[in-house]
This record gives C-alpha cells, structure tokens and sequence, in this order.
C-alpha cells in the first residue's frame, strides 16, 4: 500500500464512528464510509496536502450521508406522519395549564463534562433512545450543523414539521441528560 | 398574555432554529425575567448545542 492509502485507512474508525453517529445502521454507515474513502484515494490529486486530512475526509463522509439519507427519504416517501410519539411525552412534563410539572434545576459546571469521555457516552446513550426520524433531523441540525430549510427540503417535511421534531428531540435530550448525567452529580 | 413555561419551550427551541420575530422575542424576555425555571431550560439548550457540536471530535 501507498502512503496515502495508509493514512485513509487511520482515519476509518473515525469516519465510521462519524458516520453511524448520523445513520445508527451500521451497513449503512460502513457503506457510506467506504465509498468515501473510495472518492478519496481517487482524489488524491485533489487533495494535495492542502488542508488537515481528516477535515477534507469528513466533508466528503458528509456529502455521502446526505446522499444516503436523500435515498432512504425517497425510498420510505414519508412513512411516519407528525404522531411518532412525542406530543404525549411533552404533556408529561407539564401541567394542563402549561407550567412545568418540576421546574429545571441548574446544571452544575457544565462545561467540565465537555471534558469527560463519560459524559459523551450518556449523551450518545440518550441520542440512542430518540426515534429514528426524530434523531436523524436532530443529528442533520446540530452536529452537522445544516440549516433547517435545507434539511426540510432533502427530507420532503415543513418546516413547522421540522421545528416539532427538533423541539421533542432537544426536550428528550435534555429530560434525559438531567436524569442520568447532571442529576446523578 | 403572558407565555406559558411550555411556549416558553416551544419558541427556545424553535429560536435555535429560526430568527425570532420582535413580539415573540419581547415576551420571550419578559417571561425569562421572572422564571428562572425556564431560565435553567435556556442554558440547558445552549449547551446541549454545543454538546452535540464536539460529539465525536475528541477520539
């Protein structure tokens, strides 16, 4: 193998880490990253040591995402109207009247736990539990980073859909994050 | 009328998402002065943000 061969191959676990963030099925996600690595080692010429390799991976692993969830969008033509669950959750947290049944507490030195290899597990944990659609447009907004129109776009939704799905992820995230990392301190 | 804690949850999340308009940012304000409830829920948005923004960056 070629020295450029070599270090794509450091980068799988990585990629393959980045990918199944994003897609949860393995094949799918493995699938992405090989055809990326792939593109890659076809456009060595195009690298050309400009920038940090990984970076110019990962922007390639993003396009082949999109590319994957762009199909899987077409193939399952909106399967799950706005119900997946949700509305019922939400209703847990608050009173008839709209107050909160227990009000947030503050969370105690946040920012260390950005330092804990521990906390990231939790987090990938409580992103485990979300539903599919609803993780997915999540992932799409917030490690991403797309904007919500586009996401909308690629995934045949409105935007109001898209705002519903974000605002039960973040509520699940945080609901869960407080129970079994900041709760627990 | 003043916004209820869980439209208070509704318009954090969705203010993530799209620019705000004036009135709802001005009851936004006026309700987060007096709740520190939603206050904490605020932070707690931000930083889930950021969170998931280094999720996977450090190997």
């Amino acid at each position: 193998m070629n020295d450029f061969r070599v270090r794509l191959e450091e980068e799988r676990p990585y990629l393959l880490r980045y990918a199944r963030l994003q897609l949860r099925e393995s094949s799918a996600a493995e699938d992405a990253v090989q055809e990326t690595l792939l593109a890659a080692l076809a456009g060595e010429a195009s690298f050309g040591g400009r920038s940090n390799l990984r970076t110019w991976l990962t922007g390639i692993l993003k396009h082949k995402i999109v590319d994957t969830i762009r199909r899987e969008a077409r193939e399952t033509t909106r399967a799950a109207p706005l119900g997946e669950d949700g509305e019922a959750q939400l209703d847990e947290l608050f009173e008839a009247d709209g107050h909160w049944r227990e009000f947030p507490a503050a969370w105690s030195d946040p920012d260390a736990s950005l330092t804990q290899k521990q906390f990231f597990a939790t987090l990938e944990e409580c992103l485990g539990r979300l539903p599919a659609k609803t993780a997915r447009v999540f992932m799409l907004r917030e490690h991403m980073g797309f904007e919500t129109d586009e996401i909308c776009k690629e995934l045949g939704i409105s935007s109001t859909h898209c705002w519903v799905l974000l605002y039960r992820a973040r509520m699940a995230l945080r609901e869960c994050l407080d129970m079994n990392w900041f709760g627990k301190k | 009328m003043m916004l209820s804690c869980k439209e208070v949850t509704r318009l954090v999340s969705q203010g993530l998402d799209r620019r705000l308009g004036f009135a709802e940012r001005v009851r936004l304000r006026l309700h987060l002065a007096v709740c520190d409830g939603c206050a904490h829920f605020v932070k707690h948005m931000k930083f889930i943000r950021k969170a998931v923004r280094e999720l996977g960056t450090r190997s």
